[in-house]
């Protein structure tokens, strides 16, 4: 049981509530992990709740939410549930997924 | 090449084979489909690939005591489970017992954004969750190729789909992985045939507005296979492939005879009958009583308390009863003590298998010790004259190997002599051939019966007239004119003639009688005339000699007298005398 959750701040009050599911440290993942981390430090200071799970670890989740692709973000709040399947290096594809901006576009960009 | 297990210098082994235990096709892959490999099932819509994998765990599960998981790509358990209810397979049942797994894979690219690198790992782990968890030795993925609607990184998908049937194969469970039909090859995506031990192909095609599947092993590695098109089947049992013949000629043969139902076509053969487990073809033109014959048959088996199944492609049950009564062949009685099975049914209701299969089914439910079909030739209808020769072999077989006497109507043409597709393509199976045919004289048609063959007896080699009375089928004796054989009303004739022959014979010979009588009363009157005759000279003689002797004593006496009276008298004149006094 490695659910290895780095809550930050009070989680039943989290704005966003994210889980990112991986595949014990494989390059993918372990490249996942670090950016996600850094999105959420970036853009959702104070704002968010992350779960991360192994799904080694845990191989009936994977049915349950329904991963094929690992590593997964799910998206769980707020709005609808989205599913960002990869690495997630392409940050732009990340934060317009998760209705965010990066400050350099914030302007241009709408999510 | 491929097989690493098999370069084993000691015997040999075979490759290790998993049943499938669908109908036919067993037979068809020799075993089943390879164990611990991948099978590749592809077809266009509605060819069954989802039912032939998901008949495989259930098959497996239920016969085998091999659980399975079955990967939904494409419908949900609720919708599989409800889909295959009608064939008997109880999905749920199975999940709780712990046989079955039911993982649905939902993809949707709309839910799906790719962010960077990533591979399969997650279905990896669904799939080896799933397997461990219940034991599972067979996996059916459906169908694998949704995933590229998913995921738009080809390159990716492509490695992963390697991988994951490497995987597969590692974790040595028997996969079944279904694929749509691409344009010009097996498959979509043209990678799973490649990565697939064993490729199997359904078809499903219309020639003349009727659908018939095919089923075709396109490669196995390892080992050897039926390697032709087979007609196969959906039934309410699931899949059925065809041929479920044995493919070998040695079935155990029976000594016993059965009657025709006909008594004088029983004499015209060797053994007064046909023997039990034959197969016998009645060919003629149209309205010559084949189905009567064939009735007549069928009544004769019930009668002896055996079961008949009978086949009308042409008549009602109802129809045929009624029709058969008036010829003086009940066949109700025998409907009612379930001896006699009439499965009616136009022949263009089906393809050609499911008439197979559907012969199959009932032959194997009511285990009939005959079976009528009435008549085969309606059959070429549905497909061409290789098919149905292809199907009747079959069916011939089948009935053969399990010893039920078979009894074929079929039409033929009549204006030509030559034979007809079916009976060309048919005779050479069948036993006993039977020919009724139109005798057409001066003005009428009679109906004529031969024996053109009957395998292991002798049998007659005459054309026999015969008639459908009110009685039933009677074959008339032989009448041999100067010409041959007379039927008819050249037979009447014939047989009038003959009549007036023998009166006039027979007058002669009372003429005769007559005469003889006459004379020999002519001379017995003669005869007693003479002893008459006889009688009155006899008598007359009688007569003259009586007077003689009167005469000769009485001068014997007058002499004495006259002696004694000489000698005291001493005169003899006066013994005269008194002599004449």
């Amino acid at each position: 049981m490695e659910a290895e959750g780095s809550l930050e701040q009070e989680p039943e009050a989290a704005e966003y509530v994210l889980h990112l599911y991986i595949t014990g440290a494989t390059p993918n993942s372990t490249r996942a992990v670090r950016n996600i981390k850094e999105i959420c430090e970036l853009y959702l200071q104070g704002r968010y709740e992350l779960i991360i799970v192994d799904i080694y670890q845990q191989p009936e989740l994977a049915q349950q939410e329904q991963l094929i692709g690992v590593p997964t973000l799910v998206k769980k709040r707020p709005g609808l549930i989205r599913r960002l399947v990869g690495d997630l290096s392409n940050r732009e594809r990340v934060l317009a997924a998760l209705g965010l901006t990066s400050p350099s576009d914030r302007n241009s960009t709408n999510g | 090449m491929q097989d690493k297990k098999t370069s084993s210098p000691a015997e040999l082994p075979t490759l290790p084979k998993a049943p499938t235990g669908i109908e036919g096709l067993d037979e068809i892959t020799e075993g089943g489909l390879p164990k611990g490999r991948p099978t590749l099932i592809c077809g266009s819509a509605g060819c069954g690939k989802t039912l032939m994998g998901i008949e495989f765990l259930v098959r497996g599960a239920l016969e085998f005591g091999e659980p399975g998981v079955l990967m939904a790509f494409e419908e949900t358990a609720e919708e599989l489970t409800a889909n295959v209810t009608s064939l008997g397979f109880d999905l749920p049942a199975l999940q709780e017992q712990k046989l079955l797994r039911v993982d649905h894979v939902h993809v949707d690219r709309s839910e799906i954004e790719e962010t960077g690198e990533y591979d399969l790992e997650g279905l990896f782990i669904r799939l080896g969750y799933a397997i461990d968890s219940i034991g599972a030795k067979r996996v059916v993925l459906d169908t694998i190729e949704s995933l590229f609607g998913g995921f738009p990184n080809e390159a990716v998908l492509r490695s992963e789909i390697r991988r994951l049937f490497r995987w597969l194969k590692d974790r040595g469970v028997t996969t079944v992985i279904t694929a749509e039909r691409g344009d010009g090859t097996l498959t979509r995506q043209g990678l799973e045939e490649y990565v697939s031990d064993c490729v199997i192909l359904l078809d499903n095609r219309v020639i003349d507005q009727i659908t018939t599947r095919r089923l075709r092993v396109v490669k196995y590695r390892g080992s050897t296979h039926g390697t032709n098109e087979y007609p196969y089947l959906i039934s309410e049992e699931g899949i059925s492939v065809l041929p479920v013949t044995s493919l070998k000629l040695e079935h155990e043969v029976s000594d016993q005879i059965v009657s025709s139902g006909v008594p004088a076509l029983d004499e015209m053969f060797g053994r007064k009958g046909f023997y039990q487990g034959s197969s016998i073809l009645l060919t003629g033109t149209a309205g010559t009583a084949k189905t009567t014959l064939a009735a007549a048959f069928a009544n004769q088996i019930a009668s002896q308390n055996k079961r008949c199944l009978y086949f009308a492609f042409e008549e009602s049950p109802q129809q045929l009863v009624r029709n058969m009564r008036s010829v003086g062949v009940d066949l109700a009685p025998w409907i009612e003590q379930g001896l006699l099975h009439i499965e009616a049914s136009r022949p263009t209701l089906n393809g050609l298998e499911r008439h197979l299969v559907v012969i199959h089914k009932l032959v194997k439910e009511l285990k009939p010790d005959a079976v009528v079909i009435d008549p085969i030739s309606n059959l070429i209808n549905v497909g061409n004259v290789n098919e149905v020769r292809s199907m009747l072999t079959r069916l011939i077989d089948f009935l053969k190997v399990n010893n039920i006497t078979a009894l074929f109507t079929a039409l033929i043409s009549g204006r030509t002599n030559q034979l007809d597709a079916t009976e060309e393509g048919v005779s050479s199976l069948v036993d006993t051939w039977i020919s009724v045919r139109d005798l057409e004289g001066v003005g009428e048609r009679n109906r004529g019966l031969s024996i053109l063959k009957s395998r292991g007896m002798s049998h007659s080699n005459q054309v026999r007239e015969f008639v459908v009375t009110d009685h039933g089928i009677q074959l008339l004796d032989v009448v041999i004119g100067p010409t041959g054989i007379v039927t008819g009303a050249s037979r009447l004739t014939q047989q009038l003639q003959e009549q007036a022959q023998e009166l006039a014979l027979r007058q002669e010979l009372e003429r005769k009688d007559r005469e003889l009588e006459r004379r020999r009363r002519v001379l017995e009157a003669t005869i007693a005339n003479l002893r008459t005759e006889f009688e009155s000279v006899e008598e007359e003689l009688r007569q003259i000699n009586s007077e003689e002797l009167t005469r000769h004593q009485t001068f014997t006496e007058g002499r004495t007298a006259a002696v004694s009276e000489m000698s005291g008298r001493g005169a003899p004149g006066h013994n005269t005398k008194s002599n004449n006094q």
